[in-house]
């Protein structure tokens, strides 16, 4: 574990305050039931912390969030940290993210996993869930790895790459996930590092702000698995996109900074636009009444009547 | 069956607008308090190839589509050339003689050709002749022209008094017409005055669905379950329910368990193929313990199959779907009105025990249709959620730590939404602690893990004792006892009427609903007194004979199996036991000979 990160999670909230009542949490608070079981050193701590740090901020309760995760090493987040959650299956979380989002309104829902997870076996949950701009934030640790099954290529490992199942090098081109979201109808678009926390967390608590699907990719190295793209690798080459006067609502420049690589790698906030209800308010059904899963059970007398009388 | 048995078949090609005359008379017979069934034989096209619709009504319930067409309307030659040698003596052909020419028919059928052009020179397009043919028809059964008005009124209102009362006038030509020219059945079709409704078993699964309170509802589209998706989508708005289009079954699944674990009751619908691809996720609401409801409509498989055809042939699917053991419950509805009671009852268990449950449907259940009397529809059930937490949005105030996961002697552990205050908890597919804590990679206890897998598996115990028990059907002595599941229900029922009348072989029946957990000890103790088993299955291998072994130890005597993509015919299991009583065979796969 990095220091950086340890300091983070010691840190309690600096501007204590209040909200519907609630004495706001410190760090120490949403601390889960165990203590992750990551490899020292790995990116997923950092990316832990700085959740952990944008709820804080946030002022939000423990019981008002739900992580939402599939299979991986990253996916095991949900159970080290004191909110409700879902440890769903591999590649699936972003589609029970989704039910149990439409479900209740009212939760603010965080998807975690690995790129393997979301860009990989839940390709197709992602593709619809982010035209459909689902209400969620998606955090997706992007080690361009498959951790938890020992070290293969996953979607967005670089071409040439050399893994368990490519001995000789990969002949596959990666996944860019930056430009496939824009295209695909996310609102908010963004990409991170573990090793820049604070502005990992700004990054986390805009996308929980924002109101529809939020991306967060985010550079998190395996330090078991991926000598390539490590720690230090990241830290060469990142560059903040708030530092390069990018204007996160021009669609073209976005894709443009979307498509840079190499000795410079952008990070921060790609693109966001806020003209665009997510699901849940275009869904007529939750127009009134409150989330779904409080309201009563049944049908209505007169309802039953018309309905019978339609068949006769 | 009662005094009167009817039989009208139509048939044409794909677009030549057979549902409305189908629809129309349909209509007619309930108004009058006839019961009916219809089933539609069509292919999966949507223009060409052939569709033959058979509409059966009576002044006793109708157990089947029967065997036998007393009135043929065929809409094409190839209708025609089909159906024609399948007409027996005193039954009638209907046809637009412009178009269609007879072939040879057997003695006594009597030949009823019209010529639109002659009887409506100005009239143009095919759907003349549909219109024309069912007035006729109905002259021939005594039904006055009054009430054919009426609905030809209610079904053109939106396009104006001009289209209705071009219709009217198509109609009351043909009525006049087969009033001077044809010879009209020995009976009239009667009134009782009272009416019935009259519906496919997708509309009833929906409806039991809403009934039961179903907040969520979502699938991908796949014949032929879709008809549960448009019964919703259609009523979405009017009920309150939220549904929604998925991008594959493996979405549909999941969204539904999203949807369940934060609260709402949630149903999805598919048929075998995408049943398939939810075999993971089902054992993963087993697992993180959440309720959901997963109706399979099965049509003839393997692969994409016969889409438009029907078998009971994923019985091990289901039975099997997933890795490893987890409960779950499965229930074949025996018929249409028992489709809408079915969904109710399953969710009240799958909310009480926390488990997936599945409801095994067929294309003939599904969509096939029929009439039921509206006061068997009734939708204040009773709505029982089990131990849940947080509902309103509030909750008690915790007691100690709350467990999601505590492991009790009934194996149910109270479950609290997320969203509640105080019961902060993480639900895992991996296998966890009574805390919800992962015990699968960070210290792998085989004591924790059989703990919590014989609480899961436990509640299975629970539920055996709740299913209404199975009932034996007709006589307590019998020669042979007819054994079947789900949909073929109304079929055998038949067969023991015809077995008795015709053939003077007396049988019983027993039909069993629920698959999952198997009443084997009920079954054991009435099949024990069967003199001989007939186990009768819409599948080739018998799923459900060798499942029945498997749990109870009983090896029928004989099977009765058919699996060409059409349902059982009365006379088909009637053909079946006369052999397999006369010692015939031991397994017989009946012809069937209506080709469509
Ligand atoms: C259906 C299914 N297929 C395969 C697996 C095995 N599996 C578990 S995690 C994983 C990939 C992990 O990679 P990633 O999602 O990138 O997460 P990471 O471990 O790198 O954080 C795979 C293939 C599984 N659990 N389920
Ligand atoms: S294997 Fe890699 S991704 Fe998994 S915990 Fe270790 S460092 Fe992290």
């Amino acid at each position: 574990m990095s220091t950086a990160i340890t300091d983070i999670e010691a840190r309690t909230q600096g501007e204590a305050g209040t909200r519907h009542g609630h004495v706001q949490l410190t760090v120490k608070e949403l601390k889960g039931k165990v203590d992750p079981d990551w490899c020292p050193g790995c990116g997923d701590f950092g990316v832990l912390a700085a959740l952990k740090q944008a709820i804080v901020d946030l002022g939000l309760q423990p019981h008002e969030v739900l992580t939402v995760s599939g299979i991986g090493c990253s996916s095991n987040l949900p159970g080290y940290i004191n909110a409700y959650g879902m440890h769903t299956l591999h590649g699936r979380a972003l589609a029970v993210a989704t039910g149990a989002q439409l479900a209740n309104h009212n939760l603010k829902v965080v998807v975690t996993g690995g790129d393997g997870d979301g860009y990989g076996i839940g390709g197709n949950h992602f593709l619809h869930n982010m035209r459909r701009n689902v209400d969620l934030t998606y955090l997706v640790m992007d080690n361009q790895i498959y951790g938890l099954t020992t070290g293969q290529i996953s979607p967005t490992s670089v071409k040439g790459m050399k893994t368990k199942s490519t001995p000789f090098g990969s002949v596959e081109n990666a996944i860019n996930p930056i430009p496939l979201a824009i295209a695909g109808g996310a609102t908010y678009v963004a990409r991170g590092f573990t090793g820049q926390q604070k502005h990992l967390v700004g990054l986390i608590k805009g996308g929980i702000q924002h109101r529809g699907f939020a991306l967060i990719d985010i550079f998190s190295p395996c330090v078991t698995y991926n000598h390539d793209n490590s720690h230090e690798f990241f830290k060469a080459r990142v560059r903040r996109l708030e530092e390069m006067g990018h204007d996160p609502t021009d669609f073209h420049a976005a894709m443009d900074k979307a498509y840079l690589w190499g000795e410079a790698i952008p990070i921060g906030l790609f693109w966001k636009r806020t003209d665009l209800p997510a699901l849940d308010e275009l869904e007529p059904v939750l127009a009134e009444g409150g989330p779904l899963a409080y309201r009563p059970l049944g049908v209505s007398p007169e309802a039953a009547k018309s309905l019978i009388q339609d068949l006769m | 069956m009662g005094k009167i048995d009817l039989t009208v078949g139509i048939g044409g090609a794909a677009g030549q607008g057979i549902a409305t005359p189908g629809d129309v008379l349909a209509r007619i017979f309930v108004r009058r308090g006839l019961h009916l069934k219809a089933y539609n034989a069509y292919q999966s096209i949507i223009r060409g190839g052939h569709i033959f619709l058979m509409l059966r009504t009576g002044d006793q319930p109708v157990l089947s589509q029967g065997g036998k067409i007393d009135i043929l309307i065929p809409l094409n030659q190839d209708t025609m050339d089909r159906h024609l040698k399948l007409m027996r003596s005193g039954s009638i052909v209907l046809y637009n003689s412009d178009k269609i020419g007879p072939g040879t028919a057997a003695d006594g059928v009597q030949l009823c050709p019209f010529s639109v052009k002659e009887l409506l020179p100005q009239m143009k397009g095919d759907l003349v002749q549909n219109t024309i043919a069912v007035a006729a028809l109905l002259r021939l059964v005594g039904v006055e022209f009054k009430m054919l008005e009426d609905i030809l009124t209610v079904q053109f209102k939106r396009k104006g008094e001009s289209v209705i009362a071009e219709n009217v006038g198509v109609a009351r030509a043909g009525y006049d017409y087969a009033e001077a020219h044809f010879k009209p059945l020995p009976f009239s079709l009667p009134n009782t005055g009272k009416r019935l409704a009259f519906f496919e078993g997708n509309q009833a699964l929906a409806m039991g669905g809403a009934a039961a309170g179903v907040r969520f509802y979502c699938a991908y589209p796949m014949s032929p379950a879709s008809g549960v998706l448009h019964w919703m989508a259609r009523h979405a708005r009017q009920l309150g329910i939220m549904v929604r289009q998925v991008e594959d079954e493996i979405g549909v699944i999941n969204m539904a368990i999203g949807a369940a674990h934060a609260g709402c009751r949630a149903m999805c619908a598919t048929s075998g193929g995408g049943f398939a691809l939810m075999s993971e996720a089902l054992g993963s609401a087993a697992m993180m313990e959440i309720p959901v409801v997963c109706i399979n409509v099965q049509r003839a498989g393997p692969a994409t199959g016969v889409p438009t055809k029907t078998e009971q042939g994923d019985l091990w699917q289901v039975m099997g779907a997933g890795q490893g053991d987890y409960p779950r419950i499965i229930v074949a509805p025996t018929n249409i009105p028992d489709c809408f009671k079915t969904v109710p009852e399953l969710f009240n268990l799958v909310d009480k025990f926390q488990c997936p449950g599945i409801i095994l449907s067929d294309l003939l259940l599904s969509e096939g249709r029929s009439s039921v009397d509206p006061a068997e529809l009734d939708f204040n059930v009773s709505i029982e959620r089990g131990e849940v937490i947080g509902l309103r949005g509030d909750a008690p105030p915790v007691n100690g730590g709350y467990k999601r996961y505590l492991v009790t002697e009934s194996g149910i552990s109270p479950r609290a939404v997320p969203g509640t205050p105080g019961y902060v908890h993480v639900v895992a597919t991996d296998e966890h602690d009574e805390e919800g804590v992962l015990i699968s990679d960070e210290f792998t206890n085989p004591h924790k893990r059989r703990a919590i897998h014989e609480k899961r598996m436990r509640k299975m115990e629970g539920v055996l004792p709740l299913l209404e028990p199975p009932e034996l059907f007709g006589p307590g002595e019998a020669q042979v006892t007819l054994v079947g599941w789900g949909s073929t229900e109304g079929a055998i029922r038949e067969a023991i009427e015809k077995l008795a009348e015709e053939e003077g072989i007396v049988a019983n029946h027993l039909q069993v609903k629920w698959l999952v957990p198997l009443q084997g000890e009920a079954i054991l103790s009435i099949l024990s007194r069967s003199k001989k088993i007939v186990i009768v299955e819409n599948n080739y291998s018998g799923q459900f004979a060798r499942y029945l072994r498997s749990e109870t130890g009983i090896a029928a005597n004989g099977h009765i199996r058919k699996y060409d993509g059409e349902p059982f015919l009365p006379h088909h299991i009637v053909d079946g036991v006369k052999k397999i009583v006369a010692g015939e065979t031991e397994k017989y796969v009946p012809v069937h000979e209506i080709m469509v």
